[in-house]
Parts: C-alpha cells; structure tokens; sequence
C-alpha cells in the first residue's frame, strides 16, 4: 500500500514540451505506467522513447525499452482510448489552469502539476472549479508524488528513494529531495512521497496528505517538511493534534530568514500571525511533532519520533 | 511588482473607484503648473503635496536633509493668499522633497529618494476607512476587508480588535455580490448617500482587484468626505508578477529606480535574488532548499552573503549570471553552490559554473555540491576541468563546513 500512486496507476502527460518529454522519459524508466499524451496539434501521432531501464525503479525489469507513446488531441480522447487514471501537467504557465480543469473535466482521479508561475488569479479559478468533482490536484509548482519502486510521477530523481515505511509531505521541491536522501542513508525507506508545492493556492494541502498517511496502513511514520510563510504549517498541527495517531516529524525552512522583505503587506492578517518559523515549530511541538531544529537533522529527527512511539 | 500611489489611482479611477483629482510631477516647474489646473477643475484652493516612493508611511516619515519637513505636506496658503500663494508654497515644497532622501518605517534608515511628487486636491475628510482586496490561502480565494480604523496600520488592528475588521470573500465564479457590498459598508456605519457611494467603491474595487491580477489593493485611509463622497485617500497596489504576461500595458508603470538593481537585473534572468549582509555566497535551487541552506551555513558558524533560487528552468546563461551577481558583492569570501537537481540537471548546473568560472575568475573558495538528476555527468564535467579552489563535496552540512572554514 501507499497513497495516491501505486501500481495501478495508468498515467497521461499533458504538456509534450522539453521538460515534459524529458521527465516522462525519466518516469517510463522507472517503470511507471505511462499511457498517453496530449498535444493540441499532433493527434494521431506517436512519440517514441527509449533508453535503459533505471534499476532503482519498479523490480524485475532489465535492459534497454522501447515506447511509442500515442497522442491525442483532447484529455477525453485519451482517457477513453487507453483509461488513463492520472495526469502530470507541464504546460507552460499561460495555459496550465485550463490543462489542470479539462483533466477535471474527464474526471481523472489525479491531476500532479509541475508546472511552476501559473497566475494566482487562474489558480483561484481552479480550486473552485475542483469543488465537488472527483479529481485530486497536487501542485501546481511541486515536483510530484512518488511511490518507490512502483511508480514516479513528477521531477523528483528516482534513485534517492528506498521503498518503506516513512510518509514524506512537503512545500518545497528540493528540500524534499535533501529529507528523502537522509531518510534512505539513515535506513528508513518511503511509503510515498508527495510535493504539495510551493504556490499560495494549491489543490492538495498538509492536512490533506496528513489524513491519507493516518489512513494508509503502509505507513508508520510521517515527516513533515514546511517553509515560511502562510498558515499551512499551523493548520496541519491543529489537525495533527486532533487526527493523527502516527508519529511525526518535522522541519521548518527558514529559521534564520531576515524579515527584511515584506510579505504583501495585509497577507498575513487574514490568518492572525506573521508566518514565521518559530510560531510553526511551537505549534507542531505542541502538537507532539518532533521537529528538527536543522535541516541536517531531518533524519534524525524521523527515528527520534519513531522511538518516542515505540517503533524501531 | 509594485507601483505608485498616483499610477495606482489613475488605474482605479478607469474602473469606476472614486479618487481626488491630481497631476504627477518630476520638477519643480511641474509642481507649480498642476497648481492652476487643479485649482479650476475642482474649485478647491487647498492642495496636497505627496511623496511618491514604493513605501508606506510617508506622513509620518521626515526627509534626511530637511527633518522637519514630512513626506506629506497639505497646503492652506491659498485660502487666504489665492492661487497665486497656493503656487509659490508648492514651488517651495517642490525645491526641498524632489531629490531628497525619505525615510519611513518602511524604507529602512537609508530612506529612498524621492524622484516625484504627486499634487493633488485637498479633501475635507469627514471620516477614515480602511478597505483591501488580498489573496485569502485558507479558502484559495480573494477577500476584501474593511475597517473603521482607517489611517492606522492594519496589522494592529487584527492584533487588538480582530472584530473591527469585516471581511467577504470573493466567489470566482459570480465575483463580490451586491449584498456582499451593502453588508460591508453597513457594518462601516455608512448610510444614505455616503452608503451608496460606498458600495460603488467597493464593487469597483473588487472588480479591479481580479481584472488586474493583484496582489494586493490596499485603501488606507478609504475616505467619506463632507458631502458623503467615499473616494480613496491612498492607494498601494501590487501586481501578480505571473500574470503580467496578460497586462502588457502595465509594464510602463515600473519604476525600476524604486527596486534594488542587483535584484531587479537576477530577476531578467529568472533568478530569485536577495542581499544580505554575511560573507558566503549560496547559490541553490528550490527556494526552501535556498533557505535551508542558509540555515546551515549559520548552524555551522557563517553568515550567508545572499539568498539565491536559480529556479527550475535555469540555463547555463542563468546560471553564469548568478554566478556573475553573487562574485559582484565585495564582502562575498567564498561561494557555497548547492544543487539538488529534481527538474534541473546538474550538468547543466556544472556547465554554467566552469562557465561563469572562466568569464569572471575565480577569486575565492568555491565549493560545490551536486545530487540529483544526472549527477555523474555534472560531476565528471567538474572534475574533469581541475580547477583550483574549487572543491566537491557529498552533503550541504559537508559542503557548508567546507566552505565557512575555507573562507575564514
């Protein structure tokens, strides 16, 4: 088990550009199911890809493969052809809320958005455009979801994941990957690992992915990876307080950030505090988090909330 | 992307938001010719003479040349002196504020110079308001908020009377609602005409908010004059950097004296650049990366030189560009490059910094750690090139040790 991808997963690339043929590629060599493509102008065509198969991928497979991927011109056309289940949206910004609503609109289960600088007011759009439909949106601006030796979809390097018991959930990209590569070197392997992304409106929060962990049988343990800024950190130890039985840790980006630059001046009112990190790290304290201090001690940190809880 | 108070105004006052009548002027000799003009259209001998600089707080704030003078200055002289007086007390404004220095709360002590002054018709302020469009994350949707405290900073009221601020969300589907409108300035006291007037502004306001892409809209004071006209008293308007793609016309509006010129030329070239005040120059991908970076250059006893996110998408010209803004700083001892490749690769990485390398010379330690998407081609390119001072190291704490110590 783990959440939101796994084997079943039947996956559609929207956005056929050079990061999204390039990433793809990356996702067919660690085995994910990639079924299709959509591009406006090349309906009918094939793409092909091939290359050595990336041995941290999905087990039992060896060589070289060979993929003629088919491409169609709308996400309908695509589901009903190949029953695509999921889509990873790299559409350049100008166009990536109407990719992310025509996914919706075919009722995929899950739309993962790469996709970095999507205007706030599009987003905005889209959130209320998801409300009551069945799609779950991760992202956009995030580097995907992953769920080791089954199956990648996003931007994240394949071969820094170990398959376990450590739930991953994260604003940033990047950082996501340094938590993911302590977590393997420290002998704890992932049961996935999900970007939510860095934008201010996204589809899919902390608390969100919090609950699917909690409800995920193949996960043990949790770690959590915030940044400044926004409440997003605060609401997630609220609900972690409340829901939560599994052990937590977490670490909070930007400790040492001057707070020279403003944040948009009335931006943190609504939420009735400034978004630093030493009120997210007291709140998650509070909430039985255990919260590593440094980045270095992500890791650490893991093992330290999985021994308070008796595991490990 | 921020503007200024007179460029925020004429946008607002296109869409149907009330504002006072004014000129913008950069000389001294375009401060006295918006005298008369402005004096006959609005039949109004008082006029105000504003500042303009992207920082709030300018009544309050004082010029470093001339301390007793604020960064706002109302003009009575031609009540009794007629226009005449009106002209010659703004010519003598003029002369002092343009070119001076004005320091607010919010410019920091060095202040910003002040380039242009905006003249404008004095109001007879019955009572002030506060009113502001803002992104709600909570809800993933747009929240006007109103208050009865205006003139003051909202931050303080939130703080001590939270119930003093009403608040609607904006659903993006049918936009702020006629009852929505009437509840905000009902809550305000605003009755009778002063109520109509306001729902007017508030309607507007809304409107543009969302048309324009904002950031955010802040009317601060939001004013209900003695005839009951609610206009806008000020005005701080910022743009959706992402969406101004859509609103070419807004280009000419920035004011690039106004924003800090390392930052502004890293921004030409996608990268997300802050100054600051240590010795080690970062230059990561991802921005909670960047700033875990600088987290652990302090946990192991340095102080970082600048904040830098190369971004996703960078190229090997963006990444010799960073490099180029990082060795600019004079107090940068060494150069800490950490990259956790995920969409960007780390040959293209090593490329663009044996690039920037041979463009500018290598006059400090640099170390470099790679992982991620193709890590053995960007570290082979980086050993195959032998350069001295530079070293590679597995880990940021590694890679962070090494190169405090190094620049010790």
């Amino acid at each position: 088990m783990s959440i939101l991808v796994g084997a079943d997963t039947r996956l559609l690339l929207q956005g056929l550009g050079g990061a999204g043929r390039f990433h793809i590629d990356r996702s067919i060599a660690y085995g994910t199911e990639v079924v299709a493509a959509t591009h406006p102008k090349r309906a009918g065509e094939v793409e092909p890809f091939e290359g050595e198969i990336d041995p941290s991928g999905v087990p039992g497979r060896a060589g070289g493969y060979r993929v003629e991927l088919p491409i169609f011109a709308t996400v309908r056309d695509a589901v009903a052809a190949t029953g695509a289940n999921a889509s990873v949206v790299f559409v350049p910004p100008p166009f990536a809320a109407d990719a992310i609503m025509e996914a919706a609109e075919a009722e995929l289960e899950l739309v993962v958005t790469i996709t970095e600088g999507i205007p706030i007011q599009d987003m905005v759009k889209v959130k209320r455009y998801l409300e009551g439909r069945r799609t779950r949106l991760i992202g956009p601006n995030c580097p995907g979801v992953i769920t080791p030796r089954a199956c990648r979809i996003g931007i994240m390097p394949g071969y820094i994941h170990r398959p376990g018991r450590v739930g991953v959930v994260s604003r940033s990209g990047t950082l996501t990957y340094e938590a993911v590569k302590q977590l393997s070197d420290n002998g704890l392997g992932q049961s996935s690992a999900v970007g939510i992304g860095g934008d201010p409106v996204n589809g899919t929060s902390f608390v969100d992915v919090l609950r699917l962990f909690q409800d995920d049988p193949a996960t043990e343990a949790v770690l959590m990876i915030g940044e400044i800024g926004g409440t997003a950190e605060e609401e997630a130890a609220a609900f972690m307080r409340e829901h939560v039985r599994k052990p937590v840790a977490a670490f909070v980006a930007g400790t040492t950030a001057p707070p020279g630059k403003r944040m948009g001046h009335a931006g943190a009112i609504i939420s009735g505090g400034a978004g630093t990190a030493a009120e997210k790290i007291s709140a998650l304290e509070g909430a039985g988090a255990v919260v590593a201090l440094t980045p270095s001690d992500m890791g650490e940190a893991v093992l330290d909330a999985m021994r308070r809880a008796g595991l490990g | 992307m921020k503007i200024h108070e007179y460029q925020a105004k004429e946008l607002l006052a296109a869409r149907g938001a009330d504002v006072p009548s004014g000129r913008v002027a950069t000389t001294v000799e375009e401060a006295v010719a918006a005298v008369r003009p402005l004096v006959a259209e609005t039949g109004n001998p008082v006029v105000v003479v504003k500042s303009q600089i992207h920082a709030g707080g300018r009544g309050k704030g004082r010029f470093l040349e001339h301390p007793e003078l604020g960064g706002v200055n109302v003009v009575l002289d031609g009540l009794e002196g007629g226009v005449a007086a009106t002209e010659e007390a703004v010519g003598a404004l003029a002369e002092r504020m343009l070119g001076s220095t004005l320091v607010t709360l919010q410019t920091g002590a060095g202040g910003k110079r002040v380039n242009r002054l905006y003249v404008e018709q004095g109001i007879e302020v019955a009572q002030e308001l506060y009113l502001s469009v803002v992104l709600d994350r909570s809800s993933g949707q747009n929240l006007v908020m109103a208050s009865v405290e205006g003139g003051t900073e909202i931050e303080e009221v939130a703080a001590q009377r939270p119930e003093a601020i009403h608040k609607a969300l904006i659903d993006p589907a049918v936009g702020l609602l006629p009852f929505q409108a009437h509840a905000l300035t009902y809550r305000l006291g605003l009755r009778d005409e002063a109520a109509a007037s306001g729902r007017r502004f508030v309607t507007a306001l809304a409107a543009a908010a969302v048309e324009l892409d904002t950031d955010m809209v802040e009317i601060n004071p939001l004013v209900v004059t003695g005839q009951g006209r609610v206009m806008a008293l000020d005005a701080k308007v910022s743009f959706d950097k992402n969406a101004l793609f859509r609103h070419p016309q807004l280009a000419s509006l920035r004011d690039l004296s106004e924003e800090e010129p390392a930052e502004v030329e890293a921004a030409e070239y996608g990268l997300s650049f802050i100054k600051l005040s240590g010795t080690i120059g970062c230059l990561v991908n991802g921005a909670g990366l960047a700033m875990a970076t600088m987290d652990t250059i302090k946990e192991v006893g340095g102080e970082p030189a600048n904040f830098l996110d190369v971004g996703g998408g960078a190229t090997v010209e963006n990444v010799t560009a960073a490099f180029e803004i990082i060795t600019r700083d004079p107090n940068v001892r060494g150069i800490f490059v950490n990259i956790f490749g995920g969409i960007m690769r780390c040959d293209t990485i090593a490329t663009g910094v044996l690039q920037a390398v041979r463009n500018v010379g290598l006059q400090v330690p640099l170390v470099v750690r790679l992982e991620g998407t193709n890590v053995e081609l960007g570290k082979r390119i980086i050993e195959e090139a032998e350069l001295p001072g530079l070293v590679v190291a597995d880990s940021m704490k590694d890679g962070a040790k090494a190169i405090v110590e190094l620049a010790r």
